[in-house]
C-alpha cells in the first residue's frame, strides 16, 4: 500500500462521523410524531360493558353500537379542560340528529353529572371507564378523542383531539361515508 | 421568620389540585405483584412499553395516569398467566410497532440488526490485515 492511500484511509473515520452528524441533526430537528394514530381503523368495537356514567343516561355496552347507523364515539372526562371547549360543537352535531355515546375516562358519577349541566349533555348513553381500558382496546392515547363507528359496529375514524367549529363539516362527512 | 420560610416552601410545592384526575390509581399502578418472578415479567415488559402521554418515558418510569393504568393491566394480565409477548402484541395490534421500545424483525429495521455483524466483520478484517502485514514485515 502506497503512502497516499494509507493517507486517504485515515480520512474514513471523519467522513463518518461528518455523516453520522448529518443524520443525527436531521433527525432532530425533524418534527416529532405527537399523535399516535390508532391500528384499529377498520376493525370492530371491542366489546366491552361499562357502567353508566351519568345519572341520566343509560349505560353503554359497546356491542349495542351496531344498530344500522353511523355514530359517534366521544371519549371525554370531567377533569379534561379541552372537553369544555369541545361541548358546544358537540351539541350542535346532536341538535344536527348525529347520535353521540360518550365514555367517560378515570371519573366519577358526581363529577360527569356536574360536568353535564354546565357544559350541556350531547350523548345518548355514557359508560364510566375508570381504567382507561377502552382506551387501551381502541388504540386511543388521550382525551378527548371521537370515533366514527359504522352501523355493523366497526371503527370508521379516529379525530385525535378537540372537535373544533372548523371540524363539523369534516366529522359529518365522515359519519356520511360510513354509511355506505 | 421560620414560619414564612415554611409558608414559602408549602407555597412552592405543587398543588394535586392539578393532577389529571381524582380517582386513586389502578390497583396494580404502583403496587408489586406477590410472586418475584412473575413481578420480574412484567417489570421487563414495562420498561420497554412507551407512555402514551409523556412519549420519551417508558410506562415504568411516567406517573402519567394512562401509564399507572396501563401498568395494572400489565401485571394483571402477567398475574393471570399471559406471556409478556402475547401482551406486547396486543398493544402493537392497536398502537403500531411505535408502542414498544424492542425493535422488531421489520424490514426497514434489518440495516440495524445487520450492523453489529457488518462491524465486527470489518473490524476482524482490519485486524488481520494488520497483524499480517507485521508478521509479512518481520519475516
Amino acid at each position: 500500500m502506497n503512502f497516499k492511500k494509507r493517507s486517504l484511509i485515515l480520512w474514513i473515520p471523519l467522513a463518518a462521523y461528518l455523516v453520522f452528524l448529518a443524520l443525527a441533526s436531521l433527525g432532530l430537528n425533524r418534527d416529532q410524531q405527537t399523535v399516535v394514530q390508532s391500528r384499529m381503523i377498520g376493525k370492530p368495537v371491542p366489546p366491552l360493558d361499562l357502567p353508566a356514567a351519568a345519572s341520566s343516561r343509560p349505560t353503554l355496552s359497546t356491542k349495542e353500537m351496531a344498530d344500522g347507523k353511523p355514530r359517534l364515539l366521544n371519549i371525554f372526562a370531567s377533569w379534561c379542560v379541552p372537553c369544555i371547549a369541545e361541548a358546544p360543537v358537540l351539541m350542535q352535531l346532536a341538535r344536527q340528529g348525529v347520535p353521540i355515546d360518550g365514555v367517560a375516562i378515570r371519573d366519577a358519577r358526581a363529577d360527569v353529572d356536574n360536568f353535564l349541566t354546565r357544559h350541556g349533555n350531547p350523548y345518548q348513553r355514557i359508560g364510566l371507564d375508570e381504567r382507561s381500558a377502552l382506551q387501551f382496546y381502541m388504540g386511543s392515547s388521550g382525551v378527548p378523542e371521537t370515533f366514527v363507528v359504522d352501523g355493523k359496529g366497526v371503527i370508521r375514524y379516529q379525530h385525535i383531539g378537540v372537535i373544533g367549529p372548523q371540524d363539523v363539516e369534516m366529522i359529518l362527512e365522515k359519519l356520511r361515508e360510513a354509511q355506505s | 421568620m421560620r414560619r414564612f420560610v415554611i409558608l414559602l416552601l408549602l407555597a412552592a410545592t405543587p398543588a394535586p389540585a392539578l393532577a389529571q384526575t381524582a380517582l386513586p390509581p389502578a390497583p396494580y399502578a404502583n403496587r408489586q405483584l406477590e410472586d418475584p418472578a412473575l413481578e420480574a415479567k412484567a417489570t421487563a415488559l414495562m420498561h420497554t412499553i412507551r407512555c402514551l402521554t409523556c412519549q420519551s418515558q417508558s410506562i415504568a418510569d411516567s406517573d402519567a395516569s394512562m401509564a399507572a393504568d396501563l401498568r395494572s393491566i400489565i401485571r394483571e394480565r402477567i398475574a393471570a398467566g399471559e406471556d409478556p409477548e402475547a401482551i406486547r402484541a396486543w398493544l402493537i395490534e392497536r398502537y403500531g410497532d411505535w408502542i414498544s421500545y424492542k425493535p422488531t424483525a421489520d424490514p426497514i429495521l434489518w440495516p440495524l440488526w445487520a450492523a453489529p455483524v457488518l462491524l465486527l466483520g470489518a473490524g476482524g478484517a482490519l485486524a488481520y490485515g494488520r497483524m499480517r502485514r507485521r508478521k509479512g514485515g518481520q519475516a
